[in-house]
């Protein structure tokens, strides 16, 4: 077996130069599976956690739980604005909640039913967009769409019997809370994930780097 | 890594060195074609592994990494060396001959279902090197394959490779910063320039008489080439801490040692060593007043300062002005954005003023040589940088007694030298040091006392006092 | 990692491929989720009840991986108890609060609906390897094997988040701010968590790729993965509960629609 290396330069990446790849490489596949992992367990814990939080929340005004909610959702914005490929949000959405049902979550099946439903609210925001805009305002967007997936699919399967003003609470709750702690709250980690150089093999981390 | 011109033939055994970002790493990552895409940097000239480009040649060259835990992909042995095998499309039967045989070629005796998160260090680094075997690649590539192993776990992988090379005389590439390993195992040595090209190349006794001073200058473990251990007054100061019947445990459950008797004095270091898993950290953390004990006490009647005597029951912030701790993984310290604000947790968690701050931690950035550091994400820095930062955060409040747990794991010769130099200057002042470590020469260079944790199996209970 | 890591045993249940257990759970939950009423969650519980034995989980290890149900079916159920839609007599009206007879009896179906979905649901997962899993949706269902396998070792790290997250904690109280400030320690213990894990992520990415994943061969299977008869029993079985429960329920007319709401 012979290895003839000549000449092998490999400098720092070239700024400006911006073909969008829509195909997954491995990396992008294994790190969107971590993140949804990780995800998954902080939603885990956040199950055990939500209620003494959305309980009096509930009281004071019916439906306002939700306001708690974007939680849940911040796999899905997270996903999209790291791997930035078609599909991520969804993917890291689904393996979230993969998660936090095999880790016993109440609802087997139907988390991930949700969680298939969630990731296709952001999903879309970004498909919308074309997949090439990662800006704050289409991850707030995305947060949004997603709290709005999680209103509609709530209140059809676990508040059928509840009436139009707690229906209309629930669901500008969860617009809210995606947007505020999905859409947000994501943005702001990637920016900080990029910053420990933690995302270097990913345009969303090269993007932050390059303007040093 | 640039302008290179290098030619490898069948069956040679290269030892690849040079000093950090010479760019071995990304010559051999380029070699297994898993570098990456054109999105993710710029290559000139071809890279040919048998004729072939490196990318398209995937099958035939198998390459095995650092660290273990990040190599293991499935959860049972015998799935997870099947994997490069499913991957190349071998049919079923073939896969599960492939598995045998490569278990039984790099000496690993254990059940297929066996599930690898029980596997110790070497065992990973040796399961991996199964992996790679099963796809009978004609070109192993070793990316620092011992670097976090301890001394047991380094000759398990070594005694493996020597007999998966005799028995296929495949083309062998080991990057390693411990020459003394694979010395005997390799007939080129190949030195990487750090500014582009080769320093030297030939055989290795030849190449490293050569280059031997310039490599141990750049941090490579050369034979004969050792860095100078420290000269230390070595006095012995009143007694910091002790402990009583002393029980340790990680999990609740399942006690790991028990009755150990064991004193710490200002002035002394105390090495506490024993293969991996046998429990030195967890004594290390219980110590340090991290870790609850099962049984018995710990008591620091030296260090309390006017409260009380058991460090579980001191706060965090009593914590940071007797026990510095140093944790094995420097990243698992790292709370906030810049190197400056990190030195400054401690010291603000005091509630000292802003000068004081300044005044704690400027003399340390001098010391440490981290001033060129300071507006970096900790992140960021490379490994021996981030030892010194955990170190000098770890100082900046000024504990008398320092734990730190496998100071050296990882470290090239020259981070090596620095640590142990400051760790005598600070011995002689005063200091006390735990040091929870599998490395040797540490222990040779420091230790006053050593307490040995030996493996589960041949003796359960209480640990042994060395000297 | 003791909660991920399946229960074993000789029972039947283990050698169902994962797959059949999923499409059960799911038959069971699409089936049960449609009508809010007593009869079908009761009818479905008491049948599952019987599944449950034969599964062949100890009444310790049962309870343990079902709390979070228990705790969860009561709370959704008050909820609906006290802002339920309304009908009937009203017993306590208070703001947007409205307690009716209406409202008790979503209540109580809704707490029954939740246990005879959630109860079966935790007892086939508790079960599944995630390797078996794995290799049933890339070879049964034919997911993209690319992002099934890549999950799964995505997957198998989570023992190593818990022993990083173990140590950010240990870490944290090393260095003086375990304190105070429960919430953002969490917060940066959570960011540091996801800074080891994308790195490790990425470590784990290249040695695949080093061992040809990814790559344009097509995949062999070292363990095959079919459907036999045991699942499609128990797909059958689950069928049969869902059935049997919807049936009784509008047979006696209590099936509520709930997309008649």
């Amino acid at each position: 077996m012979t290895a003839t290396a000549e000449k092998k330069t490999d400098a720092a990446p070239a700024s400006g130069r911006k073909k969008i790849n829509y195909r997954w490489r491995v990396v992008d596949i294994v790190v969107a599976a971590v993140i949804g992992v990780a995800a998954g367990l902080v939603f885990f814990a956040w199950n055990q956690l939500y209620n003494p939080l959305s309980a009096p929340l509930e009281a004071a005004l019916p439906g306002a739980q939700s306001l708690v909610y974007g939680v849940w959702l911040i796999a899905a914005v997270l996903g999209g604005l790291i791997i930035r490929k078609p599909g991520a949000a969804l993917f890291v959405e689904l393996v979230a909640a993969t998660v936090s049902a095999l880790l016993g979550a109440a609802w087997g099946p139907l988390t991930l039913e949700s969680g298939l439903v969630q990731g296709l609210g952001a999903e879309l925001v970004f498909l919308v967009f074309l997949y090439s805009n990662w800006r704050l305002y289409v991850a707030v967007l995305a947060g949004a769409a997603s709290g709005l997936a999680l209103a509609i699919n709530d209140l059809i399967l676990w508040y059928p019997g509840s009436d139009v003003a707690f229906a209309t609470i629930y669901t500008i709750s969860a617009i809210i809370s995606g947007a505020v702690i999905a859409g947000v709250g994501s943005w702001a980690i990637v920016k900080g994930l990029a910053k420990t150089g933690a995302l270097s093999r990913f345009a969303s981390g090269r993007e932050a780097t390059a303007t040093v | 890594m640039s302008d290179l011109d290098l030619r490898i033939e069948p069956g040679e055994r290269v030892l690849l060195l040079g000093a950090s970002g010479a760019g071995k790493s990304t010559l051999v990552h380029a070699l297994a074609g898993v570098l990456g895409g054109e999105d993710e940097g710029e290559s000139t000239g071809e890279l040919l592994v048998n004729g072939r480009p490196a990318e398209r040649a995937r099958g035939q060259v198998g390459l095995v990494l650092q660290d273990p835990d990040s190599q293991v992909i499935l959860a049972r042995v015998g799935d997870d060396v099947a994997f490069g095998c499913e991957n190349l499309g071998v049919p079923r039967d073939e896969i599960w001959r492939r598995v045998a045989h490569a278990l039984e070629a790099v000496g690993l005796d254990l059940p297929l279902s066996h599930p690898t998160s029980a596997l110790s260090g070497g065992q990973k680094q040796r399961l991996a090197l199964a992996g790679v075997l099963a796809m009978r690649p004609g070109l192993l590539l070793l990316d620092e394959p011992t670097a976090n192993l301890d001394p047991d776990g380094v000759t398990e992988v070594r005694d493996a490779v020597a007999r998966v090379l005799d028995s296929t005389g495949s083309t062998f590439i080991v990057i390693e910063h411990r020459v003394e390993v694979w010395k005997d195992l390799v007939n080129r040595v190949i030195v990487l320039a750090a500014d582009g090209g080769v320093l030297a190349d030939g055989h290795p006794d030849e190449v490293l008489v050569a280059t031997g001073e310039a490599l141990a200058a750049a941090g490579v473990w050369v034979p004969g080439f050792s860095p100078v251990l420290p000269q230390r007054s070595r006095q012995r100061g009143e007694p910091l801490l002790h402990t009583e019947q002393l029980s340790i445990a990680r999990v609740a459950d399942t006690v790991l040692r028990t009755g150990i008797e064991l004193e710490i004095r200002a002035g002394q270091a105390l090495a506490i060593t024993g293969p991996n898993g046998s429990g030195k950290s967890t004594l290390g953390l219980t110590l340090a007043g991290l870790l609850p004990p099962v049984a018995g006490r710990v008591v620091a009647d030296g260090l309390r300062q006017g409260i009380g005597p058991e460090p579980i029951r001191w706060k965090s912030r009593e914590l940071l002005t007797r026990i510095g701790t140093v944790f094995q993984d420097p990243e698992h310290q790292f709370i906030t954005g810049t190197v400056r604000d990190e030195l400054a947790v401690g010291p603000r968690a005091l509630k000292l003023s802003d000068a004081e701050i300044a005044l704690r931690i400027d003399p340390l950035v001098e010391r440490l040589r981290l001033g060129h550091l300071l507006g970096a994400n900790p992140f960021t820095l490379s490994g021996g940088e981030k030892r010194r930062l955990s170190v000098a955060t770890v100082l900046a409040t000024r504990p008398p007694l320092l734990v730190l747990d496998e100071p050296t794991f990882g470290q090239d010769s020259r981070t090596w030298g620095e640590l142990v130099a400051l760790l005598a200057e600070l011995l002689d002042e005063g200091s006390a040091i735990a040091a929870i470590t599998h490395d040797a020469e540490i222990v040779e260079a420091l230790a006053d006392s050593e307490i040995r944790v030996a493996p589960w199996q041949t003796s359960p209970g209480s640990v042994e006092v060395v000297r | 990692m003791s909660v991920l890591t399946p229960t074993a045993g000789p029972q039947a249940v283990y050698r169902i491929n994962p797959v059949a257990k999923f499409t059960t759970s799911f038959v069971l939950s699409a089936v049960l989720v449609l009508s809010i009423d007593w009869v079908s969650a009761t009818v479905a519980l008491g049948l599952e009840f019987v599944l449950f034995f034969w599964a062949g989980l100890s009444l310790r290890t049962f309870f343990r991986r079902t709390l979070p149900i228990w705790i969860a079916a009561p709370l959704g159920a008050f909820t609906i108890l006290l802002y339920g839609r309304p009908s009937g007599e009203s017993h306590f009206q208070f703001l947007l609060i409205n307690v009716s007879d209406g409202s008790i009896e979503l209540a109580i179906a809704t707490f029954l609906r939740m246990l005879a979905i959630g109860l079966p649901a935790v007892v086939l997962f508790v079960t599944i390897d995630p390797t078996d899993l794995a290799d049933g949706l890339a070879q049964v269902w034919k997911l993209p094997a690319r992002f099934v396998l890549g999950g799964l070792a995505g997957l198998r790290l989570i023992g190593l988040f818990l022993d990083d997250w173990r140590s950010l904690e240990l870490a944290r109280r090393a260095r003086g701010v375990a304190d105070t400030g429960r919430l953002r320690r969490f917060a940066s213990q959570a960011f540091a968590l996801f800074v080891l894990s994308i790195r490790r992520g990425t470590k784990l990415a290249t040695a695949m790729e080093a061992r040809g994943f990814g790559g344009d061969t097509t995949r062999t299977w070292a363990r095959e993965s079919r459907l036999r008869w045991p699942d499609a029993v128990l797909i059958g079985l689950g069928l049969l509960v869902a059935a049997t429960a919807a049936a009784i329920s509008i047979a006696t007319g209590h099936w509520n629609f709930i997309a008649a709401q």
